[in-house]
């Protein structure tokens, strides 16, 4: 691509030989980056391989415990606490850093107001943040609240941000992870825009499909060491892949077992009216895997939450097991065997303060009594089972759940939830933003779920993760169901096709069977 | 993240931050014991110390119900007033109840009862606007905190309520008689904090409290019947100062307009010099009550001593409740550097 055209262009930022560690615990080990303008790239590798913390050094975050970094050829000493914005290094996190209950232009301009005297310039800044979105190409009103924006919209907003503090060196972690199929192509475009204007782009990615797309280089990270730098040209995913996790991922989905033709339906959804769900139905069968693709929006997560009692149902009927339900919260839902997990497990699934333990007996703390008490060895044992059988890693059991990594987080609310002991398991987005590795083992489970007798729902926007799992596939659109598909069916451009629109109806012949 | 070598390395680290955080206030509490005997040795004269715990126990025991309400995510401004208005309440009650039938063991019972139901209600009240009518805790008890506070001007004619002499002298003991040498409201007091301590550590409840006040869509999701949950909070509060305000009425025999005045801000004092955090999520009963026995010992050392006014009793206590959370935020920020992978 462009980066390899030019390679002349001097080194904008550079990590020589950097080291960390925090406390005993060595983190990474004699690390060499080094990014030139106009060039992107991804750096790589398993939760936990030190990436964060790379990029925290990269923008003075945190400080080398050897090592330096490089601005410009010269050994700087960056400015902590983000000052580095100043340097033009702009990092975009994760989680987003927008003040929800600012204006578009109040964001954009947040910590350099332009102002007379002591008064702000509301038109100018009104006018200049809508030039720096009309150059993004984004139509966004400069004067809507944030907290009325998709997650897409917002990390637009925070791409403008940077772009209006003239960011040489822009670091991204996990941009696309909360970005839907359409939007993670905008983000893209994006990207290419910042890239023919000369920013570099450091970018944080578990899709190893968008690293292919987007990188120029590739810095592969595993445990605290550099595996390699490697333009994307001389890459396929498999190799990537391999390099990350050291070890060959040849079945990173496990084998189907269909379900029994005449296997019970445990679930059948018909009608159903709820808040972002207009008329779907849908059956279960026992032992099935049923995947729900489609946009960001499109009402998956909705008629999640309107079956488990999250939400109010306006009409429609449930039927479990052949007898009408309606539960009306989830302590409902889960005593009758039908259990939710969240995508959101940093907002809705866990408790990030708190330990191990009393975030995977919440759901089901009144199995852990003893008398009118709580019983700890109970608790205790319930958390080791879980360990044992979901592989979660931590330092040590009292450790606060914010501090694991996505994935055994991931893990532990999958714990949490199977302590429910539920049949019907419904799991949204079960792998957003956690490395391949984990990602294997939790597709194993799944499917060792499924082979048990275990009905399950897995909600995805990973179109690969939808096609690898599931049996039949729902795919939704604007509410709506836009159709089912079957077997051979499930493709990534059939699954498109539905979710965007182009392909419609079909649905009703296959409900009724 | 490698399994085995950070083991060792963090173990040390969480030793030294759960030292600030259980035995800080601890660590206070015996240093301000050590400093009050050292300027005035009465300081641990038995008079004197049954006089601290005495003393302390109506706002500690408020403040035991306010380490519920705080740890799941809520705040109760309205225990002062409440306590006022359920003492001038009871007053009323109980004359009435002398002129009508006479003096006897009843008229108290009377009065303690008319007690209960009044703390349940109030708290009840609160708990409902705040979840059902989904208002914010602050703005519904700062409203309650009002209601009451004029309600017992109003009964009170803007004057005193006093309770009839008869049935003040049957009701004195529960103030001032000891079982055990220890005063009755030591006792209460004690009940009420081993009830608590067990409410939040032994039991679902408790736990519900703080998965509510750490992160409320989580527990939601994790089928926890939130509103009721945050309800029974309140009602709790309402109970404790139900049964404050029932050792307090004897040691005056009257409630006015001036009754409980900013006991709310001194339980809830006492409830983060305890350790608990304000925004919820993290509750300490022990730690409460270690903080409701220093407001009370630095006004009492301030009486003994001459070194400062006895006026400046709330200049000390204020600066204690900001130093006291200034080093729980020093210990929390060390903790969220150790959090980075």
């Amino acid at each position: 691509m462009a980066g390899q055209g030019e390679p002349a262009a001097p080194v904008v930022l550079a990590a020589k030989r950097v080291s960390k560690a925090f406390g005993e615990v060595p983190v990474l080990f004699s690390i060499d980056f080094d990014i030139r303008p106009g060039e992107v790239h991804a750096i790589i590798g398993e939760n936990g391989a030190g990436k964060s913390t790379l990029i925290k050094i990269l923008s003075g975050l945190e400080r080398p415990t050897s090592g330096h970094v490089e601005l410009d050829g010269a050994p700087v000493e960056l400015p902590p606490d983000g000052q580095a914005v100043n340097l033009g290094i702009v990092v975009i996190h994760q989680e987003l850093n927008l003040a929800e209950h600012l204006t578009v232009a109040d964001s954009i301009f947040l910590g350099r107001e332009l102002k007379s005297g002591p008064f702000l310039k509301l038109r100018e800044m009104r006018e200049g943040a809508r030039r720096i979105l009309e150059t993004l190409h984004v139509h966004i009103d400069p004067d809507v609240r944030i907290n009325t924006l998709s997650v897409a919209d917002k990390q637009m907003i925070e791409i403008a941000k940077a772009i209006s503090r003239d960011a040489r060196v822009l670091i991204m972690d996990e941009p696309t992870a909360v970005l839907s199929v359409a939007e993670t192509e905008t983000f893209f475009e994006q990207v290419d825009r910042l890239k023919a204007k000369g920013v570099a782009i450091i970018f944080i990615s578990h899709k190893l499909d968008e690293v292919m797309r987007l990188a120029d280089r590739v810095t592969v990270l595993r445990d605290g060491q550099l595996i390699a730098t490697v333009g994307t040209e001389a890459l396929t995913p498999d190799s990537i892949a391999q390099m990350m996790v050291g070890r060959e991922l040849s079945n990173l989905y496990p084998p189907k077992h269909e379900p029994d033709v005449d296997a019970d339906t445990v679930l059948a959804v018909r009608n159903l009216m709820a808040p972002g769900v207009r008329d779907v139905s849908f059956a279960l069968k026992r032992g099935e895997i049923l995947g729900f693709a489609g946009l960001i929006g499109s009402g998956r997560t909705a008629v999640a939450e309107a079956i488990v009692g999250l939400s109010p149902l306006d009409s429609g009927e449930i039927l479990h097991k052949g007898t009408p339900v309606r539960f009306a919260d989830v302590s409902k839902s889960v005593a009758a065997g039908v259990a939710y997990m969240t995508k959101d497990r940093k907002g809705k699934g866990l408790l990030l303060t708190a330990n191990l333990k009393d975030n995977l007996t919440l759901l089901t703390l009144k199995r852990h009594f003893k008398g009118p008490f709580l019983d700890d060895k109970s608790e205790t044992r319930a958390l080791e089972r879980a360990v044992r059988r979901f592989d979660i890693r931590a330092r040590d059991p009292s450790v606060r759940v914010g501090q694991l990594s996505g994935g055994n987080q991931q893990k532990l609310m999958l714990g949490k939830m199977m302590e429910a002991e539920p049949d019907i398991i419904i799991i949204d987005e079960p792998t957003r933003g956690i490395d391949v590795g984990t990602k294997q083992q939790i597709y194993h489970i799944i499917a060792a779920l499924a082979a048990e007798g275990k009905s399950i729902i897995v909600i995805s926007s990973e179109m690969q993760e939808v096609i690898g799992l599931a049996h039949r596939v729902v795919v939704m659109r604007e509410g709506r169901i836009a159709g089912i598909l079957e077997g051979a069916e499930i493709t990534e451009s059939e699954i498109m096709r539905y979710a965007a629109g182009i392909k419609q109806g079909g649905e009703n012949e296959r409900i009724s069977a | 993240m490698s399994v085995s070598a950070p083991e060792a390395a963090a173990s040390p680290s969480k030793g030294f931050r759960l030292d600030l955080k259980t035995a800080g206030p601890l660590l206070a509490l015996i240093l301000l014991v050590a400093l009050g005997y050292a300027l005035n040795p009465l300081f641990l004269a038995e008079g004197n110390v049954t006089n601290i715990l005495t003393r302390s126990a109506f706002i500690g025991i408020i403040a035991v119900g306010a380490t519920f309400v705080i740890t799941a995510g809520g705040i109760d401004l309205s225990v002062g007033s409440m306590a006022a208005f359920i003492a001038g309440v009871m007053i009323i009650v109980m004359n009435w109840a002398v002129e009508s039938m006479g003096v006897s063991i009843w008229t108290v019972l009377m009065g303690i009862g008319c007690s209960l139901i009044l703390g349940i209600g109030a708290g009840f009240i609160n708990g409902f606007l705040t979840t059902k009518a989904k208002i914010e805790a602050f703005i519904v008890t700062l409203g309650t905190m009002g209601i009451y506070r004029s309600l017992v001007t109003y009964f009170a004619d803007g004057g005193t309520l006093s309770l009839a002499s008869g049935a003040r002298e049957i009701y004195r003991p529960v103030y001032y008689d000891s079982f055990l040498r220890i005063p009755y409201p030591v006792w209460v007091f004690i009940v009420v904090a081993i009830i608590g301590w067990v409410l939040m550590n032994r039991t679902a409840f408790g736990r519900y409290c703080m998965a509510i006040g750490s992160n409320e869509h989580v527990a939601r999701y994790s089928a926890i019947k939130v509103d009721r949950v945050k309800t029974w909070t309140y009602i709790l509060q309402g109970l404790c100062v139900s049964l404050a305000t029932i050792i307090y009425v004897p040691r005056l025999g009257s409630a006015s307009a001036a009754t409980g005045v900013l006991w709310e801000l001194e339980a809830i004092a006492a409830v983060i010099i305890g350790g608990t955090m304000l925004k919820g999520g993290f509750g300490r009963v022990g730690g409460t009550v270690i903080g409701a026995l220093i407001l009370t010992a630095i006004g009492n050392i301030l009486n003994l001593t001459e070194i400062i006014s006895n006026y400046l009793n709330g200049a000390v206590q204020g600066v204690i409740i900001v130093a006291a959370v200034y080093l729980q935020r020093g210990s929390l920020s060390a903790r969220r550097k150790k959090a980075a992978e």
